[in-house]
């Protein structure tokens, strides 16, 4: 048994376990201990990962290749960064408490068990790792009524969601005899033996899966619990669970249901048509720029799914590169969210932002290329991400599905720009209270990333390429 | 290397953008932050047209090709290379955009007065955005400075403008990104099927008729509304009327320019075919614009819309002399955006005078101007003259060889074109008339000052440029000549092998 392609995640769990001992044990409060820990227990792992070897072990249930590298390193990053905002508002909240970076590092374990499941079981016992944590920190704020909603709506639809993607791999495991990916790849290398019962079954999955990664129609729990939970939260949840949940969407239709493209193609082209318009006409009307992230999301899942429903080495390096550049505009943008207190009080309506250009310039500048990027707009990161999937999308002939895309980023773009317009054009609200370094630090960071990303993208796309390369070989 | 022994068009691209970068750093009391924002950022524009002289004495007018090219992995596996040069065609909207900015920027000296130290970057990022679009050699280049314009226009409208900044500036971003996302899908099939997105390339990749049409439609989209063509024109009052003043000039100077380039870069080279079959279709919306908003032009109360919709009955004009795909015709299109990036510009910066003067755009808020201030009336009557193209100014030579070159297309285009000539005279007359003369009815006029020695100095090389492009025309039509006749050799020659095919 080959165990040491899993030394990163070996490390990672003792490293949630280290951490939850020792939070225990003292009478003071270790929150920012633990946090730093978990930091730096991130940081660790993905050195680990960058020299982890490749091949398959535990009885063919993980494999490591370049894909799996290459999104551990994405989820790490994500992880750690969303550990980093939390640190100065859970305090403020007086949700200061061990559990929460013990319980992200549990989340990020799932998650990096989901991105390197070689066999149905492993990737429900990362999925089920993931959203058990994850459940858990959207109710973190327990005595704050719509956090508790949240985690309780999230539980009940994210059961519903695992219910089915056990029922499809129950299915598809029935009809193929194997749990396994490379054997159900085998299984189903001749696609006319695929019967009905492997495509409800696959159909199944692809359902649980579009509800992890909130696409429509599968989406209703997004915007509330994106509202209701803690805005660290609701920053974690937007970044490393997203590429997980796609990293895993692109092994899995990529891989085992390979040669099913033709037949599932028609799927991802609808949900990701109807994230791409959902996304951009619901959120117009928002206030909360927490809920109007939330649609924002799943319209950028929308345009993510793109590079999917394209099928072909293409489209996936596009999912890969737009899932980097969301993750990083993504940080950012919930870096400026998480910095908005006035007063020692958490505020989350866009009107809170009004004349942030007069108050606190850096700020507004960051978040005005964040906005910018997330509608599309060159030089910025977010244009290239976007270029790509749909380039991808031409080269197979998806036109419909590339005139819905760039007309619902127009539409998208309207209120990206309302809430750049409401930091430069409108009259100030009152300055906004000091923020943190670790915030600026995250904001400047990605910021930068984004500004500059156009100045050299060869060395992020060929990683992409490589890591495409492993799963599609 | 090229003929600068130095990357010489990378160097004008990204100046600004250092030159933005220290202004960001400066720091201290608004005040002082303020006055040395303006400096550095004069300075840096000036340094930037200084050196973009270089083009103007060493382009070798004698060569149709690309001169002055760089070239630099970007993403080549893709076939996408950083690709940046000059021909005919650009070169001296290169040089436009060099000089408008230091003028737009010594325009704004005391006009604009909050938020200075922004004021400043975002001019400087918007003339690298303008100078990479008229030297990128790749599509994908090119399309990241023509949509990267979108960010810094949109502050200025946004943040600087008028009282419906905020509706003028959504339109404007809207409607532009709404065109160009069409066209970047066309950008991503010739990707697709050429391999590579490098301009030179695709002029030697022939793509099917019935593609033509399609892409000539999404490359219309995009390049319709920047113009803008009649219908697509509403963005332009409203945007030129809420901009300030420096705004105006930089969006009728250099940015409506850019689609009529797009149209001779990318349309007329790569897509022969489809653009001889749309140009009937071309010419009525041209006639429609021309005249149409000729007569809204002549019944507006306000003096910066009333220029507006002039800028558009020109860029009819230009869109006209395009299609024509004669040599006249091109070479009297690039000479009316030449001549209207002076002379507009101009304009508006008469009405910026009298705006920071009296805080009004109402053209009844005036009269009698000319005796109060003898100076600016004759610089306002110089550019309206020039505007209505009268000979010896700049308007005249483009518009008499487009007028030429549709003559030899239809009589009835060419009529058409004539009559817009003569309603711009019109309402340009009109226009100056209530301004300019008349006796002087409102008493607060009578203290208004002369024009200042640094307004002077905005005004005195547009002045130059005007009598000189009138006066003597050949030495700016010498340099677009070689690439005009090439051009239009090629899409002779790509119309005969089509037809040849078909037979």
């Amino acid at each position: 048994m080959n165990w040491t392609l899993a030394v990163p995640e070996l490390v990672l769990g003792l490293s949630g376990l280290a951490i939850l001992g020792v939070g225990v044990l003292p009478k003071a409060n270790t929150h920012f201990a633990c946090a730093m820990a978990a930091i730096g227990a991130f940081l660790l792992t993905a050195v680990l990962v960058l020299g982890a070897p490749e091949g398959t072990g535990f009885g063919g249930q993980i494999v490591s290749d370049a894909f799996s590298r290459f999104t551990r390193v994405l989820i790490l990053i994500g992880a750690a960064a969303g550990v980093a905002l939390s640190l100065d508002f859970n305090a403020k909240e007086g949700m200061d408490r061990f559990e929460y970076p013990v319980l992200l590092v549990f989340a990020t374990l799932g998650m990096l068990v989901m991105v390197s499941a070689n066999d149905l079981m492993a990737l429900y016992i990362g999925i089920e790792l993931l959203s058990l944590s994850l459940y858990v920190v959207a109710a973190f704020n327990r005595d704050n009524e719509r956090s508790a909603e949240a985690g309780l709506k999230y539980f009940v639809l994210g059961a519903l969601a695992s219910g089915l993607l056990l029922y499809g791999s129950s299915l598809v495991y029935g009809f193929t005899g194997t749990t396994n990916f490379d054997r159900i790849a085998d299984a189903l290398s001749d696609p006319t033996r695929a019967s009905p019962g492997l495509i409800v079954g696959m159909v199944f999955i692809i359902t649980g899966l579009a509800f992890k990664v909130s696409a429509v129609p599968f989406h209703m729990w997004t915007p509330d619990v994106y509202e209701g939970a803690p805005t660290p939260v609701t920053a974690f949840f937007a970044a490393a669970p997203k590429i997980a949940a796609i990293a895993l969407f692109a092994r899995v239709l990529g891989g085992p249901f390979g040669d099913l493209a033709g037949q599932w193609q028609q799927v991802i082209v609808v949900i990701s048509m109807l994230s791409m318009v959902l996304g951009a006409f619901a959120a117009i009307g928002q206030e909360n720029i927490k809920r109007l992230m939330a649609y924002s999301s799943i319209g950028h899942v929308g345009f993510a799914l793109v590079g999917l429903a394209a099928a072909s080495e293409a489209g996936m390096r596009g999912l890969l590169v737009y899932m980097v550049i969301y993750l990083l505009m993504n940080l950012g943008a919930f870096a400026v969210l998480v910095a908005m207190r006035r007063q020692g009080r958490a505020v989350e309506n866009v009107t809170d932002l009004a004349g942030l250009a007069r108050t606190d310039l850096s700020m507004a500048v960051w978040m005005a290329i964040f906005m910018f990027s997330m509608a599309g707009i060159p030089p910025l990161a977010g244009f290239f991400g976007k270029m790509f999937v749909f380039k991808a999308a031409i080269d197979s002939g998806l036109w419909t599905l590339a005139i819905v895309g760039v007309l619902a980023s127009v539409v998208s773009a309207f209120y990206y720009l309302r809430i750049v317009k409401v930091m430069f054009f409108d009259e100030s609200a009152g300055a906004l209270d000091a923020r943190p370094a670790a915030l600026s630090f995250v904001m400047t960071a990605s910021g930068l990333f984004t500004t500059l990303f156009f100045l050299y993208p060869a060395p992020l796309v060929a990683a992409a390429a490589a890591a495409v390369a492993s799963i599609l070989g | 290397m090229n003929a600068a022994g130095f990357p010489l068009l990378t160097l004008l691209t990204f100046l600004p953008l250092v030159g933005a970068a220290f202004i960001l750093t400066l720091r201290g009391d608004d005040k002082v932050v303020a006055e040395n924002a303006r400096w550095a950022a004069l300075w840096t524009s000036l340094i930037v047209f200084a050196l973009s002289l270089i083009l103007w004495f060493r382009f070798d007018k004698a060569d149709a090709g690309f001169q002055f090219v760089e070239q630099l992995d970007w993403l080549s596996e893709f076939g996408i290379t950083y690709h940046v040069g000059i021909d005919g065609i650009s070169v001296l909207f290169v040089l436009l955009s060099t000089l408008l900015t230091p003028i737009c920027i010594l325009s704004a000296w005391d006009a604009v007065q909050t938020r200075v130290r922004e004021y400043m970057v975002a001019f400087l990022v918007l003339e690298t955005m303008m100078v990479g679009m008229f030297v990128a050699l790749d599509f994908i280049v090119f399309y990241v400075f023509f949509e990267g314009v979108l960010i810094p226009m949109f502050l200025i409208i946004g943040v600087w403008g008028g009282k419906r900044r905020v509706y003028a500036s959504f339109k404007f971003f809207l409607y532009t990104l709404l065109g160009s996302v069409l066209m970047l899908l066309a950008i991503l099939l010739l990707w697709y099927r050429a391999g590579t997105t490098d301009i030179p390339a695709l002029f030697d990749h022939s793509i099917p008729p019935s593609l033509q049409t399609w892409i000539f439609l999404a490359f219309f989209a995009s390049f319709a509304v920047k113009v803008p063509m009649w219908p697509f024109h509403t963005w332009l009052p409203d945007a030129h009327v809420e901009a300030p003043t420096a705004g105006s000039v930089i969006l009728a100077g250099v940015l409506l320019k850019m689609g009529a380039y797009g149209f001779l870069r990318f349309s007329l080279p790569m897509l022969p075919q489809a653009s001889a079959d749309f140009a009937p279709f071309i010419y009525a919306l041209s006639i429609i614009a021309v005249v149409y908003t000729s007569l809204v032009a002549l019944a507006q109360e306000d003096m910066k819309k009333l220029i507006a919709y002039s800028s558009v009955a020109h860029m009819g004009i230009v869109t006209l002399g395009i299609f024509t795909f004669n040599v006249q015709g091109l070479s009297g299109a690039l000479f009316t955006m030449l001549s209207h990036g002076v002379v507009a510009s101009a304009l508006f910066l008469c009405v910026g005078v009298l705006y920071d003067r009296v805080h009004s755009r109402d053209i009844a808020r005036y009269g009698g101007v000319a005796k109060i201030m003898p100076a600016y009336a004759l610089v306002f009557m110089l550019f309206s003259m020039a505007s209505v193209a009268l000979p010896g100014l700049a308007g005249f030579p483009g518009e008499l060889l487009v007028i030429v070159a549709a003559w030899k297309v239809n009589a009835w285009v060419a009529f058409g074109a004539a009559l817009g000539m003569i309603l711009g005279a019109a309402y340009t007359l009109y226009l100056y008339k209530r301004v300019a003369f008349g006796k002087v009815t409102k008493q607060d006029l009578l203290g208004l000052f002369d024009m200042s020695p640094r307004e002077h100095l905005v005004f005195a090389p547009l002045i130059v440029l005007a009598i000189w492009m009138g006066v003597h025309p050949q030495t700016f039509l010498s340099f677009f000549e070689a690439s005009v006749t090439a051009l239009v050799a090629r899409h002779d020659a790509a119309l005969g092998a089509a037809r040849l095919a078909g037979m």
